[in-house]
């Protein structure tokens, strides 16, 4: 059963006109993804991929009922597209932009709950239901179907860890990028919650990083609610402290964020935390044959 | 971006929070000439440290010899490593009591978040659980009347202190959301007989917002290398080892560092030059490494929109124009990784498939030089 997002999903790329936009539409499609119009404004009439261009997301929305949207803009301006896509009724919004405002995201976070709707990101790859269809950046190869459910704050080092459960035959059932910024939609929580109702997930690997309390958070969940096994792989072990390792998130302030809090906070939970990517595939395979 | 505390302060006039009558100095003698306005003063050095107080970077003074003693002295401090520069010279307020008031940014809530605690002027961290009240703000209410009577409550504030906070609340939720705060943070927070006086200002602006805050000063507290990095738009911190690390990622840039020291390497410094960086980024992100005159150098490439073609004929453009003397170890994976292994071979460049067996070559290789 796919969780957020499943082969029907109906989805419109806002921003597709641009590189990044375009690019990804195509990228979109071929892994499956019913991508029904994009939106840019002054560029309605065109097409891209294929896929008609619309003036504004209203529009898309009123000719396709579409349901979800993922963003490719420049900061600045994604706040008003997101609280657009918002206000057109879209339940799912995936915003790749990096280095989007605070305060613009709290803004962005706040209409989102008033319209019960689902935010992914920012500066996120968004996510993918393996096999089914992906709203977001990541490199198609490595999403095939399979028992494991994955949810990370980073990109890349989510595809090489993907990437190794591949190599080993595991495939995943969903994978959801969190986003690197500190003020982003979906939390870990969130997404365990939905791993643990998800009857084809049987195991969920959490990739964290330091910085934030978002682990520390998931961990008293996964201790007090999961009963599906987790395995974690933590990044930034090496990081000094009050220096920002390239995502606005991944910073330890003032104390806090370490990764020794996180990994004692997830081994206490009962959390393998595997000390290199590499050992995350046989935790995963020992957790999967206890079964 | 973090602001001075004079520059927090003259944010906080802007929206009607009184601070202490003031002037800013570079030189001892003009911290005389403060006294003589003022009378008995605080003198602050202005610094980015949190250390500043217990480091003696806070001096007082009642005449003009005392202050140019004492300005003299905290202009020759080094706090946390960095030199003073300015003085902020204030006037002695007369304090009836001390509070801490800050907002902040609940990542997990969303929202800004409000801590208010009776315990001001000591360590924050040192401040009980149960003293400090917090309060999550919804952006789309903003800071209501009832809000700051609440966090009064709470804190168990009544009579005049109470009329006084619901007063003053709502003046900095406003400065810290136009203004696009990440912090603004006031303690002590003082009650003079004047009513509330904002008695230390930090300040934190968010770095992605300050394309529109123009009018704000830039203060950086990055090196010269960082700041030569973020020139470049690379994600660039400088550590103390000898492997110089380039990634694409932020995570998998953090990881391949950690991998390093696991198999008992140091890395040199932090690099990810990002999703899809085009042959002209990764080139100088290149040549900024070979600027630091590291030992070795590691290479980790897990190409998504990274095309390993292009990196590697970076590497070999720098290699040609440049020179790159040092030994490499290559990881190279992802979108065209075939055309970029061919590239590197002809220059002699082996590559790795898996980052495991990269790593462990670049720590190896650091024992050959």
């Amino acid at each position: 059963m796919p969780i957020y997002i499943d082969q029907n999903t109906r989805v419109v790329v806002q921003g597709i006109t641009g590189r990044q936009g375009s690019f990804h539409t195509g990228q979109m499609i071929a892994y499956g993804t019913k991508i029904v119009g994009g939106v840019s404004p002054g560029k309605g009439g065109q097409s891209v991929e294929g896929v008609p261009v619309y003036n504004s997301t209203f529009e898309a929305v009123e000719h396709h009922s579409a349901e979800a949207s993922i963003l490719f803009m420049p900061a600045p301006f994604a706040k008003d597209a997101a609280l657009e896509a918002l206000d057109a009724g879209l339940k799912i919004i995936v915003l790749i932009p990096e280095s989007i405002p605070l305060h613009d995201a709290m803004e962005i976070m706040a209409y989102a709950r008033q319209k019960n709707a689902v935010v992914v990101g920012p500066n996120t790859f968004g996510l993918v239901s393996s096999g089914n269809s992906k709203i977001g950046i990541m490199p198609n190869r490595y999403f095939v179907p399979g028992p494991v459910g994955v949810v990370s704050r980073s990109g890349t080092l989510c595809y090489e860890i993907v990437g190794h459960l591949t190599e080993n035959d595991i495939g995943t059932t969903t994978v959801v990028g969190l986003g690197g910024d500190r003020v982003v939609g979906l939390h870990f929580i969130d997404v365990l919650k939905k791993f643990e109702d998800d009857p084809a997930t049987e195991a969920v690997v959490m990739v964290g990083e330091i910085g934030g309390s978002a682990e520390e958070e998931a961990a008293a969940h996964i201790a007090s609610s999961m009963t599906k096994p987790v395995i974690s792989y933590l990044a930034g072990k090496s990081a000094p402290p009050g220096k920002r390792m390239g995502h606005a998130g991944a910073i330890i302030e003032r104390g806090r964020g370490t990764f020794e809090s996180k990994a004692e906070a997830l081994s206490k939970a009962g959390v393998k935390v595997a000390d290199l990517p590499t050992a995350v595939p046989p935790l995963i395979k020992a957790v999967l044959a206890d079964k | 971006m973090k602001l001075y505390e004079y520059l927090g302060k003259e944010l906080f006039s802007k929206y009607d929070i009184p601070v202490p009558r003031g002037k800013l100095v570079e030189r001892a003698d003009q911290a005389g000439q403060v006294v003589d306005e003022l009378g008995g003063v605080v003198i602050k050095s202005q610094v980015l440290s949190g250390k500043r107080g217990k480091a003696g970077g806070i001096g007082f003074a009642s005449d003009f010899a005392e202050a140019e003693k004492e300005a003299a002295r905290i202009l020759d401090l080094e706090i946390d490593g960095l030199a003073t520069e300015k003085l902020l010279i204030e006037e002695k307020i007369e304090i009836e009591q001390e509070l801490y008031l800050a907002i902040t940014i609940d990542g997990s809530a969303h929202r800004p978040l409000v801590l208010a605690s009776l315990d001001g002027g000591m360590d924050v961290e040192d401040v009980a659980e149960d003293r400090m009240i917090s309060w999550p703000v919804d952006v789309t209410l903003g800071m209501q009347g009832y809000m700051a009577r609440e966090i009064c409550r709470r804190m168990g504030v009544t009579g005049n202190l109470q009329k006084e906070l619901v007063k003053f609340l709502p003046k900095l939720y406003r400065m810290f959301r136009e203004q696009d705060a990440e912090l603004a943070e006031i303690n002590p927070l003082a009650l003079t007989p004047d009513g509330l006086v904002a008695a230390d200002a930090k300040v934190t602006i968010d770095d992605d917002a300050l394309y529109r805050h123009q009018e704000l000063p830039r203060i950086t507290e990055k090196t010269a290398l960082e700041l030569k990095a973020e020139e470049l738009d690379l994600a660039y911190v400088e550590l103390e080892g000898d492997i110089a690390v380039m990634a694409n990622g932020a995570g998998i840039t953090m990881a391949t560092l950690d991998m390093v020291k696991h198999y008992g390497g140091e890395p040199a410094n932090f690099l990810d030059f990002g999703g899809g960086a085009d042959l002209e980024k990764t080139s100088q992100s290149l040549e900024l490494l070979l600027g630091t005159d590291p030992k070795v150098l590691l290479i980790n490439i897990f190409g998504g929109i990274t095309r390993c073609d292009v990196v590697a004929e970076a590497f070999v453009r720098v290699k040609d124009n440049k020179g790159i003397d040092l030994p490499v170890s290559f990881r190279l994976v992802g979108t065209n990784e075939s055309e970029g292994r061919t590239i590197l071979e002809k220059v002699g460049i082996k590559t790795f498939t898996s980052m495991d067996e990269a790593v462990r070559h670049a720590v190896e290789l650091t024992g050959t030089v």
